[in-house]
């Protein structure tokens, strides 16, 4: 087999190329203006190696990377990336404020009842560890279940809702970071399952 | 190819994958990508086992402890996830397009042979020129690293001399939902 990549092959491993992601958009470093938090990418690098920002971002560099667009094309990209920017940091914002978390009282016989937690891992709260930690605080069954929407939630044994909701006001242990504003409570008259 | 693919609903199945599979798999990759059997040895060693993730459309994404490492459509060529490719920068032949179609890349658009053949596009000369339907390494002007990774719908001699409709069909490219899967 007549091989014309002799010179490629020479050493017998190659070793990998060590690439510099970015922290904020997991991009290479150089693909930063195409990502969708230009401006906090940048800050990011100033910080972490400002001889990597000098690199990318310094004078000579911009003026190199113009390459062969011309110049109203190339304001029009500023343009069109600055708004694709604005528009995911406003989606982003967005999303922060609808992530509530919902506490939802659940009736099950006539006076038994569960409380279901959902949304916690909006706020980076490990689901398992704080479902045991309900169960312990309650002396009742806790589970970490998926519902149909296909949303992961906290599904605690009795009517615990009350109690819950100051536990998270104390932030107690790994319940540390949820704002008690974003709490919605609700109480549900539905039966799990029911027949047709 | 992965535009909207979310892990939660369109991955169908995780299996591990016998041995002979292996070898065949592994002996396709080697005559598929310019590289050599060190190299390979380094990113899927002889001794692991690596697992099926089997997804919709006929997909197979090959992982070796979590991490995916190519992936191939039905029975077609494979083709490295990025984030491989970005280590051995070599394993796929190279064509470049020019700034203003970069963009449009990362949203997922294919790649016209305008992009290609216009200044700040190449495609690779006629000694060595590449038929349709090859893996490529998309890269872009000015950048070093590979943006994403496509197949060739014409022959790159076909693409300088026709110069219309789409060159280059992106199958994977920067920050798509495969980008964005480290670990399965």
């Amino acid at each position: 087999m007549a091989s014309t990549t002799e010179e490629t092959a020479g050493p017998s491993a190659r070793p990998p190329i060590e690439v510099r992601y970015c922290e904020v958009c997991t991009f290479p470093l150089e693909y930063c203006e195409f990502g969708s938090s230009f401006s906090k990418c940048k800050e990011a690098l100033l910080q972490e190696d400002p001889d990597l920002y000098n690199k990318f971002y310094s004078e000579e560099a911009l003026q190199a990377k113009l390459g062969t667009l011309s110049l109203e094309a190339q304001s029009k990209l500023e343009k069109d990336t600055a708004a694709k920017e604005a528009k995911a940091e406003k989606k982003a914002d967005a999303l922060l404020k609808k992530k509530m978390v919902t506490i939802k009282r659940i009736e099950r016989n006539k006076r038994k009842f569960v409380t279901s937690i959902h949304g916690l891992e909006a706020f980076g709260v490990d689901l398992k560890k704080a479902a045991k930690l309900f169960a312990q605080k309650f002396a009742t069954g806790a589970s970490v279940t998926k519902n149909p929407q296909g949303l992961e939630e906290i599904v605690v044994q009795g009517d615990v809702s009350g109690d819950i909701v100051e536990m998270i006001e104390d932030q107690v242990g790994l319940l540390k970071g949820v704002p008690k504003d974003n709490i919605v409570e609700i109480e549900e008259k539905k039966k799990k399952g029911g027949g047709d | 190819m992965f535009k909207k693919f979310s892990p939660s609903t369109d991955i169908s199945g995780q299996t591990s994958v016998k041995s002979s599979v292996q070898r065949s798999i592994r002996a396709a990759v080697l005559s598929q990508w310019k590289i050599d059997p060190d190299t390979f040895e380094q990113i899927w060693p002889k001794k692991e086992p690596i697992t099926l993730v089997k997804c919709r459309d006929h997909i197979s994404i090959y992982t070796l402890h979590g991490e995916p490492l190519f992936f191939q459509h039905f029975d077609e060529p494979f083709f490295p996830t990025l984030h491989l490719l970005h280590k051995y920068p070599f394993i796929l032949p190279m064509v470049r397009i020019d700034r203003g179609a970069i963009r449009f890349l990362l949203a997922g658009a294919h790649m016209m042979c305008p992009g290609m053949t216009s200044a700040g596009g190449y495609l690779p000369p006629a000694d060595a020129a590449l038929p349709a339907g090859a893996p490529v390494a998309i890269h872009a002007e000015g950048k070093e690293h590979a943006v994403g990774i496509g197949i060739t719908k014409l022959a790159t001699e076909d693409m300088k001399k026709i110069n219309k409709g789409v060159g280059v069909e992106t199958v994977t490219y920067l920050g798509d939902d495969l980008w964005a899967l480290q670990k399965l």
